[in-house]
């Protein structure tokens, strides 16, 4: 009798699943890689994947009789493993896309694997600006942010209110370099100087050297192009160095929440960053901030989760309308040509390049005495729109962009 | 002169070896632990980290949830991680001693991947802040030394040579010396060597601890912080010569000092230059420093 049970059910299940034959596999398969673990974990991390299982869920993938799998695996901030990863995935395991994937020199080398496999990649955790520069290609999106995006964003503001002179800390990999550059060039086009920059190894304990050298310098700016624990302990290290106090300010390029929560607002407060999403901007945004607070222990989502949740939700919506995945150029294509909406982002596009285009936001972190409820932490003082925020579609070098 | 050959003003040197001492003074008190354990019981302590980790987060805990600052989470914490050290002692190291040791060091390896992975689902991976308990510093003709920097390198310097002379020169240190070499004379004499094992073993594991507690308002409060040093730390007991405290002390401060230099002529190498020092150690002297050769 239960075999007979068993039996019909994979009967209905098989039939169910050849009327949907359309999608590689059967399902179309979404692979969260991220660090599960290391310095980057909080701020995509089992949190990422939380936010790509309630994309499917709120999309309403079930009743709409698609049938969708979400898969997530570390890959250690490590470009080897994680191309292993994206190989095995792509070739073995039918995983249709890959997303998230902070870690900008990871993210290079998954970005050329989906184009040799044609599948699909959401960037929304890399922040390198090369990758919708002369790295793009026809299967990556670009989601949150990118280094472009926080230079200007920071690096802008910064220079126009007087930081005219520059001193960079910057991790020594792709993202850190790509970093340091591209503000060196905002600050520039913008009046200000570089002094100087020292780079030292990802993941550093101890940056009072560094911070040294920088003090050294005498510049009014100490740029922090690095980020996760390696931010946070710089501005530690640098308010017990006495930087702030011997008159040097201190920019954060790349700064999360879980930055903020980590430092505390008494040693994090008055400083800027820039941000793709902050959780306590309207009703939405809150009421995901709440049901991600319930499921990861307190810790409110940043903005590389939620566009993770954003990009899975654009995703969903290009291959239902295509009611195919096989074809990863096939689908961005696609996801170029709708506009993108959802609960969290708004309304939005991509860009031929593979640049999604959004506003961002220059917010301030909160002294101790003004954060009111958990996690209230920063209030925003500039909207950049879209079409400022990101860089202009010429001047990326990317071989996707026709020259006019 | 010399100065303007190396390129660096004189002042910016100074700091910069100011600094590295500081650091020294971690890698010491670290590496002081993994000697004493390693010397006394021929365990590899790979659990050194965690329980690094263990002590900053003992202290933030009992600053957070019992309102016990800083310096008295300076005694408290030793013990407790001290005493999660005698509990792991009984319940397992113990069985491992007539073994290999690297029975003991796959198992300390296992215990440390486990407890930083229940730190870090309680916690998450950014860390959590603790406040400096001795703000302000003192500003010197090269640099500006944070008050709590000095205090670090005072501290382990204390503790330092004092772990030293208890070993080397007290009655208590002979006895232990003697039950590592000959445990059944020893035991013959009536003193309970197996109850002396597990207390050095707690007592190392409160040295880790204690790291910890002094890490904590300088560093991030993190559940990665040990698995970044230990590494380092390990490089520190072979170049020193493993068991040999003398070694591991005179080995931390120098280490410190090599590394503090080269972020200064070659940043980009300051995680590896430990690393190459081993190697050229190893090369010249394989028992390290101040290692007998076995």
């Amino acid at each position: 009798m239960r075999f007979n049970t068993l039996a019909v059910t994979t009967a209905a299940l098989l039939a169910a699943g050849s009327a949907h034959a359309q999608y590689s596999g059967g399902t179309i398969k979404i692979g969260v890689m991220n660090d599960q673990s290391g310095l980057y974990a909080d701020v995509s991390g089992p949190g990422g994947t939380w936010a790509a299982k309630k994309a499917v869920e709120d999309y309403g993938a079930a009743a709409k009789g698609l049938k969708v799998e979400v898969v997530f695996a570390d890959h250690q901030n490590k470009p080897d493993v994680g191309s292993n990863i994206a190989r095995q995935w792509y070739d073995v395991d039918g995983v249709d896309v890959i997303v998230d994937v902070p870690t900008s020199s990871v993210a290079l080398a998954i970005t050329q694997i989906a184009k040799e496999k044609n599948k699909v990649f959401l960037g929304s955790g890399p922040a390198s600006s090369d990758l919708t520069g002369k790295a793009c290609n026809a299967n990556f999106i670009h989601w949150t942010y990118d280094t472009w995006a926080l230079a200007n964003g920071t690096g802008k503001a910064i220079v126009q209110t007087g930081g005219k002179s520059w001193y960079f800390l910057t991790a020594d990999y792709a993202f850190g370099h790509a970093l340091e550059k591209d503000t060196g060039d905002v600050v520039k086009k913008n009046g200000g100087t570089v002094t100087g920059a020292v780079r030292h190894p990802l993941s550093t304990n101890d940056f009072s050297s560094f911070l040294l050298q920088a003090q050294a310098s005498k510049a009014q700016i100490v740029g922090l192009a690095n980020a996760g624990g390696d931010t946070i302990n710089s501005i530690k290290q640098a308010a017990e160095f006495g930087i702030v106090e011997g008159g040097q300010k201190l920019a954060g390029m790349l700064m999360f929440i879980t930055d903020v929560h980590a430092l505390g607002l008494k040693t994090a407060q008055g400083l800027n960053f820039t941000t793709a999403w902050y959780w306590d901007m309207n009703d939405n945004n809150r009421a995901f901030a709440k049901e991600f607070a319930a499921a990861n222990g307190g810790k409110h989502p940043t903005m590389v989760q939620a566009g993770i949740y954003s990009s899975v939700i654009h995703y969903l919506k290009a291959v239902e309308a295509m009611k195919a995945d096989a074809d990863g150029a096939a689908v961005v294509a696609k996801m170029k040509s709708i506009p993108t909406e959802d609960k969290l982002f708004g309304k939005g596009t991509i860009r031929e390049d593979g640049r999604h285009m959004h506003d961002m936001y220059l917010v301030e972190v909160k002294k101790p005495g003004e954060s009111k409820k958990p996690w209230d932490y920063v209030t925003v003082k500039k909207t950049i729109p879209a079409a400022e925020a990101f860089r202009p579609l010429g001047d990326g070098d990317c071989s996707l962009v026709k020259k006019s | 002169m010399l100065f303007e050959l190396i390129g660096i003003p004189p002042q910016a040197l100074f700091g910069q070896l100011l600094l590295g001492l500081i650091n020294g003074a971690f890698y010491a008190m670290m590496s002081l632990g993994l000697a004493v354990i390693f010397g006394l019981l021929n365990v590899i302590n790979f659990t050194h980290g965690a329980q690094y980790m263990m002590g900053a987060f003992a202290a933030w805990m009992l600053l957070e949830w019992a309102g016990i600052p800083y310096w008295g989470a300076l005694v408290l914490a030793p013990l407790i991680v001290g005493a999660t050290g005698v509990v792991m002692e009984k319940l397992l190291l113990k069985r491992l001693y007539h073994l290999d040791h690297l029975y003991g060091l796959l198992l300390t390896f296992g215990l440390a991947l486990m407890i930083e992975g229940v730190f870090r689902k309680q916690f998450g991976s950014s860390g959590l802040p603790y406040a400096n308990p001795l703000p302000g510093g003192t500003r010197l003709d090269f640099m500006f030394l944070p008050n709590y920097r000095a205090w670090i390198v005072i501290a382990s310097l204390v503790i330092c040579f004092g772990t030293w002379f208890m070993i080397e020169r007290t009655k208590l240190g002979s006895y232990l010396r003697a039950a590592t070499e000959r445990p059944d004379l020893v035991q013959a004499f009536g003193i309970n060597v197996p109850r002396m094992i597990t207390l050095t073993y707690g007592f190392g594991v409160g040295l880790a601890g204690l790291a910890g507690v002094l890490a904590a308002p300088a560093y991030n409060v993190s559940p990665l912080m040990g698995s970044n040093l230990i590494i380092i730390v390990f490089a520190v007991v072979v170049i020193g010569g493993m068991g040999s405290i003398l070694g591991a002390i005179i080995t931390g401060f120098s280490l410190g000092i090599i590394e503090g230099l080269t972020k200064v002529f070659y940043p980009e190498a300051s995680n590896t230059v430990i690393f190459i020092v081993m190697a050229i150690v190893l090369m010249v002297k394989p028992a390290g420093l101040f290692g007998t050769p076995k």
